[in-house]
């Protein structure tokens, strides 16, 4: 084992603590952690779409998957939801400049546009029940309620941290807390969005074919 | 109500109105009950009396400290391992009375004193408690205590998600036992086999005790997983490369990718379960487009990964306790983290073997076939590895290497017998047999003596003093004696063709096999009593038994044995600078030993908190709610955790510093306490004493460098 003490070593001059205190950080550990907590929401979803290749056609006699997806029931909530990342987007170009209101404004529409989707996946699913749809019918809609909505949850809680961040830097400004966070935010919202992409393609797209 | 619910329901007080109609005559609950109430009695007037109400609240429940959270961790588990032997001992003692057609029944039994749903739920807890409340917690625990202080970190990356990861487990295990007293317990078997579990077939709240202990406790896992993954990658002391990280931090970081990756499958299989349960969806029921074997690919795809979550933090403990006591560097470091890593990877693509039975087409069967043997390579790599670490090594053979030792044997016979279970051809005729028990059984019994061996090797280091050497090793020789008689037996019944969850044995054939058992229960007790008595006495005598210098063992090898024993609460005074991949034992060859620092520098610290208590407090009324489906109750729980979360996020007090100044002060007075110890006592200063350089008198490797 070439590295188990076989140089010798001159004890007077051997660094053996670190007194500069290199610290760690902080940002770039928060931003792993999250990275890392991503990874793990990642695989909640790899299990819900790998449960959908099983039911995409557990009809059980009852709605067909062309019967209650419309594709075009996606296209608009994609826009908005992909414009919320984009408007998020400029909020982080604002935060390098250091503009607060930049920011604030970026968050707020941001925000709203996060609310138009939700209303709009809430409108979906309300004429799904009126139509008898409900994920009580059969396994392939058990499927489609429950993966659509897990997603929609994941915006409802990324809306949440954004109305509480707009708070925090309307009362604190850029503290170093407020950056992590809203870096961390900016991973989450992108990441719903990436979700969506593949909600969009393998549950709108292919099921509404 | 979305679901047609068997029983009462009212808003305000759920299905609570269910438990009018149990009858709480089971002497065998109440007893437990019992226990339950007058230990917590006594430990309540044993805080008062000793006014210690306050210090349990500043120095641990409040803490974020990972040492403190790690000791928190493996008490949990330990309890729970209590709790899940006492299930063991159920089990086994229904077994060996419930015999043949002329065996008595008392207690409302036909047979021996469990009724058939009682003995269901009995093995469902021993199941779920032993893999996921007691082997993972105390797993957890060690990973919490020692890695970051084997990395020279001063703390975790995150402490106070730290000590939201313990809560969390903690709620898990008080779920479980209010399942004891409060309602009945899941009696599908630790897997929750569909449809079993679907609500017409099991309409109690035992299942939605399962589901939810599982389930909020698995998120502590995560937020763990998430927390040490980060520690090892950010936190690590300046010379600390990735080459140079010690086998227990690789085998933490191997276990965490798992838990990251696996905990969330989990965490869909039981969520759909819930669905099903709570809403009517059709995810695993039988009829509507239901599969019920999605539930067991999802369960497994975790459930297999899972197995190696908590066997390779196992093989860390091995990898740092076999050279210790070899006197010799760890044989192929390279291939141990390759191995590692490779066996993390392979436990992700051997799930389908948990259910060879269920029809698959022969191709299916025999890729599954095929990656579970090739876990055999990693495996005997290691193996291999350690005896050759061992092989012209200086031995020694105190307990923690005791149960190193003995930990390989049972690592060879459980591996062979995985083997045989590999070939579809064996599981089909031993499939759901008793040998697949006793296999897996063997596999955790090697994890559980890894552990006891961790906490005979760590317990130095952590409180100070040795644990006693003379009753360690009665619990040894008791528990590996306890082993045999059970598993043996265990392993031939498999092959008579004894199936696996009987409450009723119909071959009196089996008799004398299922009362050797009986007998390696009565061992395991008598060894549990030995442990107590260890702990005990050792605690006692904690003056006599107390370690002079860092280094408990005097020939430890890696970073943790480099700070004082017990390692303050600020980990290491200064950063030390990392040199060698076992820096201590370079080190110690070179006479560099000293604690000393040139000179203090400020610290900086996170400041106690009660968030993650509170969380978890309301996580557990959370939880209960959703079991008996109090609406309202969990409804206010879920909001108060997320405003409590956003409160937390607008405090700015969270961190303080350490002057300078006062870090040196206490130095000073730890190295006088020590250097006072030293003085005591006739033995040269050993284990790295406050001085300076020294040489271990069991460390003669510095005039053997030959090899």
């Amino acid at each position: 084992m070439s590295s188990h003490a076989t140089a010798p070593v001159d004890p007077n001059n051997v660094v053996l603590w670190d007194y500069e205190d290199h610290g760690h950080d902080f940002i770039g550990t928060r931003s792993i952690g999250f990275w890392l907590y991503m990874m793990s929401d990642a695989m909640i979803f790899a299990g819900l779409f790998a449960a959908h290749g099983v039911y995409v056609h557990n009809f059980a006699g009852s709605f067909t998957a062309n019967e209650v997806i419309h594709p075009i029931n996606a296209l608009w909530p994609t826009l908005f939801i992909f414009t919320s990342v984009l408007i998020y987007g400029f909020g982080m170009v604002a935060l390098k400049k250091g503009s607060r209101s930049g920011v604030i404004n970026a968050l707020l529409l941001s925000f709203i546009l996060g609310v138009g989707f939700l209303l709009m996946e809430y409108r979906e699913f309300s004429e799904l029940a009126a139509m008898g749809a409900v994920p009580q019918v059969s396994g392939f809609l058990s499927d489609f309620w429950v993966i659509v909505l897990t997603h929609a949850a994941h915006v409802f809680f990324g809306l949440i941290w954004m109305a509480v961040m707009i708070v925090q830097i309307m009362t604190n400004g850029f503290t170093q807390n407020n950056v992590y966070r809203l870096i961390n935010l900016k991973l989450f919202w992108h990441f719903q969005a990436i979700i969506w992409v593949c909600v969009f393609t393998f549950v709108y797209l292919m099921g509404g074919i | 109500m979305l679901v047609d619910l068997q029983g009462p329901w009212s808003p305000i007080f759920g299905r609570l109105g269910l438990l009018l109609d149990v009858h709480y005559n089971n002497p065998v609950i109440f007893f437990a009950f019992q226990l339950v109430v007058v230990g917590g009695a006594l430990l309540a007037f044993w805080l008062t009396c000793t006014n210690r109400w306050k210090w349990l609240w500043k120095d641990w429940l409040t803490t974020v400290d990972h040492k403190k959270l790690g000791i928190m961790y493996i008490l949990v588990g330990l309890v729970m391992m209590f709790r899940g032997f006492s299930d063991a001992i159920m089990i086994r003692t229904q077994q060996a009375m419930a015999v043949g057609p002329d065996s008595p029944g008392i207690l409302g039994a036909a047979h021996g004193y469990l009724p058939p749903y009682h003995f269901d739920q009995v093995f469902t807890a021993h199941g779920m408690i032993m893999i996921l409340l007691a082997v993972t917690p105390i797993l957890v625990g060690f990973m919490n205590i020692i890695m970051p202080i084997q990395i020279g970190a001063r703390d975790m990356a995150y402490p106070y998600l730290n000590a939201l990861g313990l809560w969390l487990t903690v709620v898990a295990a008080a779920l479980v036992m209010i399942a004891l007293f409060v309602g009945d317990f899941s009696h599908a078997g630790w897997v929750g086999l569909t449809p079993l579990t679907e609500l017409p077939y099991s309409p109690g709240v035992g299942v939605d005790y399962y589901i939810w202990s599982i389930q909020l406790g698995s998120i502590g896992t995560t937020l763990g997983a998430v927390n040490l993954i980060a520690t090892i990658i950010k936190m690590r002391a300046p010379g600390m490369t990735w080459g140079r990280l010690p086998i227990f931090t690789w085998t933490t970081l191997a276990s965490n990718i798992i838990a990251l990756t696996s905990f969330p499958v989990l965490g869909v299989a039981l969520g759909l379960l819930t669905f099903d349960r709570y809403v009517g969806t059709h995810f695993f029921t039988a009829d509507l487009g239901g599969n019920l074997m999605m539930y067991t690919n999802l369960f497994w795809i975790w459930g297999h990964p899972e197995v190696y979550f908590v066997v390779i933090p196992a093989f860390g403990f091995l990898s740092e306790i076999i050279p210790t006591f070899s006197e010799k560097p760890l044989f192929g470091y390279i291939t141990m983290v390759l191995a590692s890593m490779a066996i993390a990877l392979v436990s992700w693509t051997v799930w389908l073997h948990h259910f060879f039975t269920m029809g698959a087409s022969p191709g299916v069967n025999s890729y599954f076939s095929i990656a579970t043997m090739l876990v055999g390579i990693p495996t005997g790599v290691k193996v291999f590895n350690w005896a050759f670490t061992m092989y012209r090594g200086r031995l020694r053979f105190p307990t923690p290497m005791l149960w190193a030792l003995g930990s390989l044997f049972l690592l060879i016979t459980g591996g062979m017998t995985g083997m045989m279970l590999s070939v579809p051809a064996i599981n089909y005729l031993v499939h759901n047999s008793v040998f697949v028990i006793a296999h897996f059984h063997n596999m955790f019994l090697l994890i559980a003596y890894a552990s006891f061996g961790a906490v005979a090797f760590w317990w130095p280091k952590v409180f100070g003093f040795r644990l006693d050497e003379k009753l360690g090793k009665l619990f040894f020789w008791l528990f590996t004696a306890g082993t045999l008689l059970v598993f043996i037996p265990m392993y031939t019944l498999g092959f008579m063709g004894m199936t696996r969850r009987l409450d009723y044995v119909a071959h009196t054939s089996w008799q004398p096999l299922l009362l050797l058992e009986m007998l390696g229960i009565a061992l395991y007790t008598l060894s549990v009593l030995a442990f107590v008595a260890q702990l005990a006495v050792s605690i006692r005598d904690r003056e006599k038994n107390r370690v002079t210098g860092s280094d408990a063992w005097e020939t430890s090898r890696s970073v943790e044995w480099m700070t004082h024993t017990p390692p303050p609460f600020y980990n290491f005074a200064v950063t030390p600078v990392i040199h060698d991949r076992d820096e201590w034992a370079w080190r110690r060859e070179h006479g560099l030993t000293s604690l000393v620092p040139d000179r203090y520098l400020d610290i900086h610290m996170p400041k106690n908190t009660a968030v993650p208590l509170i969380i978890g407090m309301l996580t557990l009324f959370f939880g209960f709610a959703m079991v008996w489906r109090i609406w309202w109750l969990a409804a206010a729980s879920l909001i108060a955790i997320i405003v409590v979360m956003i409160i937390r996020s607008f405090d700015k007090d969270t961190d303080y510093i350490i002057p300078a100044a006062e870090v040196e002060k206490m130095e000073q007075e730890i190295l006088s306490r020590a250097a006072g110890a030293t003085g005591d006592t006739a033995d040269a200063p050993i284990g790295g004493g406050a001085g300076g350089a020294y040489a271990s008198r069991h460390a003669p490797s510095q005039s053997r460098k030959d090899t």
